[in-house]
């Protein structure tokens, strides 16, 4: 590790310390391991979890099967004051446990050596075989047993086995569903959660202190959830240089209903994002559902997805059709756009040194959003094509259509053609078919190894289809077929 | 007995609490090296200069090597010594490797790659088949031919013809582990390999040689793999030699293990296939003629092509009798990742070709494809009651019966043979299917233990086919969107190693005077639950219990000259090894006991933990004491070969099959036709283990067989750009089937009948058939799509969302 270190933009001065941009800053990460206390002086901000716990610890149960969070072999147990979590540990730095208790498979077992009852469950269903992908698949399984989450398929979505066809895991897990929680994972029992912490100063708890700070360092790269910057690391092999965790500033959590609409904060992970559309656009979350994976939204961040300006995030598209705001703010300095407005060109967003996002406001509306995520694969996917409708009917004619996608061009753009060849018009077949020349003037997707640029276009001409249908009452989804 | 018993997989509990170790978990030794390769960055072409001296000086380096510092070629290849480790100055694939790191930590040595300065001096590569075929360029002199009777001919003057193509995308197999090896140097220059290899004895052979050592100079040690699937039959080569060579030099333990992306960049994957095919049939749906013309993707380097090849072209009928038959199959060289062994190693695109035919034939004659199926199926096997009543179970062995040896073989059906005498299928009369002469393969193997007519009846009773096709054409006559299509498709899969002399193991079984058994083979564990089924084979042949039984790594210093575990054979092969083994101990023990109590060896009985010798009854521990101190070898090696095999690949003649394994799958998708997406509704299959050594391993081999097989023909599409980049190398592009791809509703049946062949306990073999079973998908895809239009879907494989999507458009088209 003390090699890691020096490899560090700037010198060592004592344990603990670091040197950046013109700042002291200090390093004393503390956090739980398998109910045991551990304190950590002297590791580069971007050690992952993954490569700490085999490399340092000898913890050798938590296996890395891709290094970029696809495969879920290196899922821990994360908790804290708002509970526990499924993680991934191969793009999960050091210090965003700080203050947070991480259970690994080998911290599952009690204290005796009894099996948790996922662990038996699993062995009594024969849900293993090579045993690669188990010690994951079995902390996700815990996490959801004391979560009480029965709805396996969307647990287990980020774990793949290459053996078992899933079958027998997931008898497994309807098996352990009515046991109870072991002792030694009753938060009220064994389950020792961790002290209030010492601050951090590259983890800033407050947006006021994460302000300061980046005015500071303005070259610093700000990570969230670090579902983007944790491959820049472990598949890039990028030197960061100073870095700002966002994980720490509780307000950047918070969604709170406003004159505005729902505001809601940019470290915000996606699981809660997921619950707050739940009633208000049930599309939206539907589609979150299918976001990456449970591991991956408990991390990932609302603003990092907009943040990084990529033209296949999933948020986007539907944050354009609702007409939502983006809120940065530099130091004291605020501004608010309509989100589109952020996405200027690929690899270019509206936002200067020393700005973050601080929001983003959903108007209150009636729910008219439907979103549409495409993929080879329904879960764990990033889309081909994501497109995110709003069009509002009255008396047969459109009043109004908002109409986004991602995948189609290089940045998440609207289909503004496209809608000004429906508004006005009668919600109709004839209608649909008229807007056939528009989609080739809004959008020239590429050909890449998700899709060609054909059938993207194709298929995004098929969503406006199915979401005319889909209004008419038609049975539209192959999601909802029974057998 | 403890065979037959659903037992748990023997490291079960080691795998839930993570304490089952894999290479990368062995403690990594004091002063250990870590390696890594640097990649070529063309596909095609010649290096025309290389400065590595940013490497060299890159933090934590040791050393670096080019292809020429190295002590010999350091050839890795399994067959045609044609893959030196590192490139030289040629450069084959994109993602070769050129030059080999070892630096004092892993994320150093990946590091240390970056810093590389290389000019390539690229030349067109030959990506495609059609590249390929262009330039001529493939491995033996010219494509291999097989064929029975005139099938141009039978095509040319049959009733209905059919002609078409389709495409199957090859298969990366994303074992979870990724590839590792760890090389420990011994006293005297020898040197212990840990290896996560589906073939010590190969790794053991490979690093021999790159050492100039004999191969008692190298130990190689595995104790389990996480996932092989047939890619970790030669494809671990390189890295166990890269491993040795730097021990060697440095004097240093070394280790490595590819990051996912370099192992998607660097190893060879599944064939992709082209079969073109031409078929003429009756008004029935007998097929009278088919021709195929295979084309194989081979990649760079020869590797195990040839054998996957031949096994395409054996897998041609599947289950059919085909009176005439051409297959012509071309094996192409081309500047990709070389092509490897994967579950089901050629048999699944050979199957997939004549699938394709039958659907295709259904869908000319508009009628149901699985009577089409059926009707041209092989005759039912002698003693087996066509309409589903299982072959009696039995777990005592019967006498072996003789099936066509070398003489046999001669006299069976020849070339213009036509066996019309037993072109009744469906419905096979028991008197028919007593005559003696045995419809053959195109390859002229008698298929004696055909029992798919039976198992289909009851899938198709069991998953109520008839009554769901119904209910489906009526459910789509009112669903313009959504349609959904059903198949049933048959698995016969032939189980042996085609190479012969391949089909033999050897085992070394020690009792302690304690009564404990340490039991070692030459099979590798890579999930499949081998260690269990052979230690419930020794377990019964003590009457003891598995806990008895201490299953340790496949070790080459405990069991020389092994096969590599694969083609399905490791419990055929090994469980009669080990059976063997434990044979001759128990004969020795039962011999002394006998003199001791005054009785004839025959009458000691080794049951429920005990040995019972005359009146008394002694516990298996005691028994063993008194055998030690009676000075009785209390330990044994053992050995098995297949018996009865001959083949000529050439001529593509003879009994390359001990016998054949068989299994039905039905599959209910549902398909929208505004973006091609589909899902999986059900899924039921009925599957022939023999008699199962232990059917709840077994289920878990067909249930991730069938899923396997499934991401293979569905989402999993390996996407290389126009340069010869492998675009998908990673899970985030590259998708196999997540946890709610699998169907809805899956039912896995075992099919209750002993194998007819003197296997181990009259089992079959189950690692590569269930993959095939996935086939059925497909099918059910085409079935939904053809819903829409009259026009054939000609659906190629993956069949992505989006191919999907094409093909409705070219059935609607068609109108
Ligand atoms: C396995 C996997 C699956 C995925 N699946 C999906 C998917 O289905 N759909 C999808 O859209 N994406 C997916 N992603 C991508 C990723 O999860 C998202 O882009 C995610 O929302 C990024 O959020 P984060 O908090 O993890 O960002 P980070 O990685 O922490 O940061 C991303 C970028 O945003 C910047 N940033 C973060 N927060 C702020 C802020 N408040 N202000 C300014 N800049 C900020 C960072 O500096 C960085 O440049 C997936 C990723 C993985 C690894
Ligand atoms: S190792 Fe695959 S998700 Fe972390
Ligand atoms: S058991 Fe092998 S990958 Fe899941």
């Amino acid at each position: 590790m003390a090699q890691l270190l020096r490899r560090i933009e700037g010198a060592t001065l004592e344990q603990g310390q670091f040197w950046y941009s013109g700042r002291f800053f200090t390093m004393d990460i503390t956090f739980l391991l398998n109910g045991e206390s551990v304190s950590l002086r002297d590791v580069a901000p971007t050690v992952t979890l993954l490569d700490w716990l085999r490399e340092e610890r000898g913890l050798t149960g938590t296996k890395e099967g891709c290094n970029e969070g696809d495969c879920g072999a290196c899922t821990v147990m994360v908790a804290d004051v708002e509970g526990a979590k499924a993680l991934n540990a191969c793009i999960l730095f050091l210090p965003q446990l700080h203050g947070k208790a991480v259970r690994t498979v080998e911290g599952l077992s009690g204290p005796d050596g009894g099996l948790h009852p996922v662990q038996s469950a699993m062995v009594d269903h024969h849900g293993s075989q090579c045993g690669f992908c188990t010690p994951g698949f079995v902390v996700s399984m815990a996490v959801a047993h004391l979560n009480g989450d029965t709805a396996h398929d969307d647990a287990l979505a980020g774990n793949l086995c290459r053996c078992t066809g899933y079958a027998p895991i997931i008898r497994a897990a309807q098996a352990a569903e009515q046991a109870p929680v072991p002792d030694w994972l009753e938060p009220a029992k064994g389950f020792r959660m961790p002290q209030q912490p010492a601050p951090l100063d590259m983890a800033p708890d407050s947006a006021d202190a994460l302000a300061d700070a980046l005015l500071r360092t303005p070259d610093a790269t700000l990570i969230a959830g670090a579902t983007d910057v944790g491959l820049w690391v472990t598949k890039g092999l990028r030197d960061l240089g100073p870095v700002l965790f966002l994980g720490r500033c509780t307000d950047l959590q918070q969604i709170e209903e406003t004159e505005d609409g729902l505001r809601i904060g940019a470290a915000v992970t996606m699981d809660r994002m997921l619950l707050a559309m739940r009633d208000r656009h049930p599309s939206y979350a539907e589609m979150i559902r299918r976001y990456g994976s449970a591991q991956v939204r408990a991390a990932a961040t609302i603003g990092g997805n907009v943040a990084n300006g990529s033209p296949i995030g999933d948020n986007p598209p539907a944050l354009i059709a609702l007409d939502a705001r983006l809120h940065l703010r530099c130091g004291q300095d605020r501004r608010v756009m309509a989100i589109e407005d952020f996405f200027i060109a690929y690899g270019q967003q509206d936002r200067a040194p020393g700005e973050f996002v601080e929001a983003i406001t959903i108007p209150v509306q009636k729910d008219r959003l439907r979103v549409y995520k495409l993929s080879k694969r329904f879960d764990q996917d990033i889309s081909a094509v994501c497109g995110a409708f709003s069009i509002t009917v009255e008396d047969d004619i459109v009043t109004a259509a908002r109409i986004a996608f991602g995948g189609m061009a290089g940045i998440p753009k609207r289909a503004s053609h496209v809608e000004r060849a429906l508004v006005g018009k009668p919600w109709s077949d004839a209608t649909l078919a008229s807007t056939q020349d528009a989609w080739e003037e809004d959008f020239a997707p590429m050909t890449d190894m998700r899709a060609s640029a054909g059938y993207r276009l194709d298929s995004a001409r098929n969503m406006l289809r199915r979401y005319f249908l889909e209004d008419r009452g038609e049975a539209v989804s192959v999601l909802e077929v029974t057998p | 007995m403890s065979v037959s018993k659903p037992l748990p997989h023997d490291a079960a509990r080691l795998h839930v609490t993570g304490a089952a170790r894999y290479v990368d978990d062995i403690p990594t030794p004091a002063r250990c090296l870590h390696l890594a390769f640097g990649l070529s960055q063309v596909a095609a072409g010649r290096i025309k200069s290389i400065d590595l001296e940013a490497v060299r000086h890159a933090p934590g380096v040791v050393g670096v090597w080019e292809a020429n510092d190295l002590p010999s070629d350091c050839d890795c290849s399994p067959s045609a010594h044609d893959e030196p480790m590192l490139s030289g100055k040629t450069i084959h694939y994109f993602g070769q490797p050129v030059f080999l790191v070892a630096a004092t930590s892993y994320l150093a040595a990946r590091k240390a790659v970056k810093a590389a300065e290389i000019l390539f001096e690229t030349r067109d590569a030959i990506l495609t088949i059609d590249d390929a075929l262009a330039a001529e360029s493939r491995f033996e002199d010219g494509p291999r031919v097989w064929s029975k009777g005139d099938a141009g001919e039978a095509i040319d003057t049959a009733p209905h013809r059919i002609e078409g193509e389709i495409e199957m995308g090859g298969q990366e197999h994303f074992y979870l582990e990724g590839q590792t090896a760890l090389a420990i140097p011994q006293e005297g220059g020898d040197i212990l390999v840990h290896a996560s290899t589906q073939h010590p004895t190969e790794i053991q052979h490979k690093v021999a040689h790159a050492l100039h050592l004999p191969m008692h100079g190298v130990r190689v040690e595995t104790r389990r793999m996480g996932g092989g699937f047939g890619g970790k039959e030669s494809q671990g080569n390189a890295l166990a030699i890269a491993c040795a060579v730097v021990a060697a030099k440095t004097g240093r333990p070394a280790k490595m293990r590819y990051d996912r992306d370099d192992d998607f960049m660097i190893t060879g994957k599944r064939h992709d296939f082209r079969i073109a095919y031409r078929a003429g049939f009756d008004a029935e749906g007998r097929v009278l003629g088919v021709e195929f013309v295979q084309y194989a993707r081979c990649g760079w380097a020869q590797d195990l092509s040839l054998p996957v090849a031949d096994r395409a072209m054996l897998h041609a009928d599947n289950a059919y009798h085909l009176p005439a038959i051409r297959i012509e199959s071309h094996r192409l060289r081309t500047n990709t990742q070389s092509a490897t062994a994967f579950r089901g190693f050629g048999g699944p695109q050979g199957m997939l070709g004549i699938e394709r035919v039958m659907d295709h034939v259904a869908h000319h004659l508009g009628t149901d494809p699985l009577a089409v199926r059926r009707a041209n199926y092989y005759a039912a096997a002698q003693d087996v009651d066509a309409g589903g009543g299982p072959a009696p179970r039995s777990a005592q062995p019967n006498a072996p019966r003789d099936i066509s040896g070398p003489k046999k073989d001669a006299d069976s059906t020849t070339r213009g043979a036509s066996p019309t005498v037993s072109q009744m299928p469906g419905a096979p009369q028991p008197d028919r299917v007593r005559a003696p002469q045995h419809q053959t393969t195109p390859y002229g193997q008698a298929v004696t233990d055909f029992i798919l007519h039976a198992m289909t009846d009851r899938l198709e009773r069991d998953a109520d086919y008839t009554k769901r096709r119904e209910t489906i054409a009526a459910w789509n006559a009112q669903s313009p969107v959504l349609k959904r299509g059903i198949a049933l498709t048959p698995v016969k899969f032939g189980i042996s190693f085609t190479l012969t002399h391949l089909n033999q193991a050897g085992a070394l079984v020690h009792v302690y005077q304690d009564g404990s058994i340490a039991m070692n083979h030459g099979g590798t564990e890579m999930g499949q639950g081998l260690f269990q089924k052979v230690a419930q084979v020794a377990a019964s042949r003590f009457g003891l219990s598995p806990e008895a039984i201490r299953i340790t790594a496949t070790d080459t210093a405990k069991v020389p000259n092994t096969s590599a575990t694969a083609a399905s054979s490791g419990s055929d092969l090994n469980g009669m090894a080990v059976k063997a083994a434990c044979d001759t101990i128990r004969d020795r023990m039962a011999e002394h006991l006998a003199r001791l109590y005054q009785t004839e060896p025959g009458t000691v009985r080794f049951a429920d933990g005990h040995v019972h010798v005359g009146d008394a009854v002694l516990s298996f521990g005691e028994a063993a004491t008194l055998c030690y101190e009676g000075r009785v070898s209390l330990s044994s090696t053992g050995f098995y070969k297949t018996p009865g095999l001959q083949w000529d690949r050439i001529k593509g003649r003879g009994r390359p099959f001990f016998y054949f394994a068989y299994g039905a799958a039905c599959t209910e998708v549902v398909v929208d036709s505004l973006t091609g997406e589909y899902r999986i509704l059900r899924a039921d299959i009925l599957h022939d283990c023999g008699t199962s050594l232990n059917p709840a391993l077994d289920i878990g081999q067909i249930e991730g067989g069938y899923v396997q097989g499934v991401g293979w023909v569905t989402t999993e599409e390996l996407v290389w750009d126009s340069e010869g980049r492998l675009r998908t190398h990673a899970p985030s592009t590259y998708k196999i089937p997540a946890c709610s791809d699998r169907p809805d509703v899956f039912h896995v049946a075992l099919w209750d009948g002993a194998n007819r062949e003197d296997t181990i306990y009259r089992s079959k073999a189950v690692g590569e058939p269930p993959f095939m079973l996935g086939i059925s998908a497909l099918m059910a895809l085409s079935d939904a799509i053809s819903a829409h239009g009259s026009r054939y879907p000609d659906l190629h494989a993956p069949a992505t969302p989006e191919r999907v999507l094409s093909a409705i458009q070219r059935v609607r088209d068609g109108d």
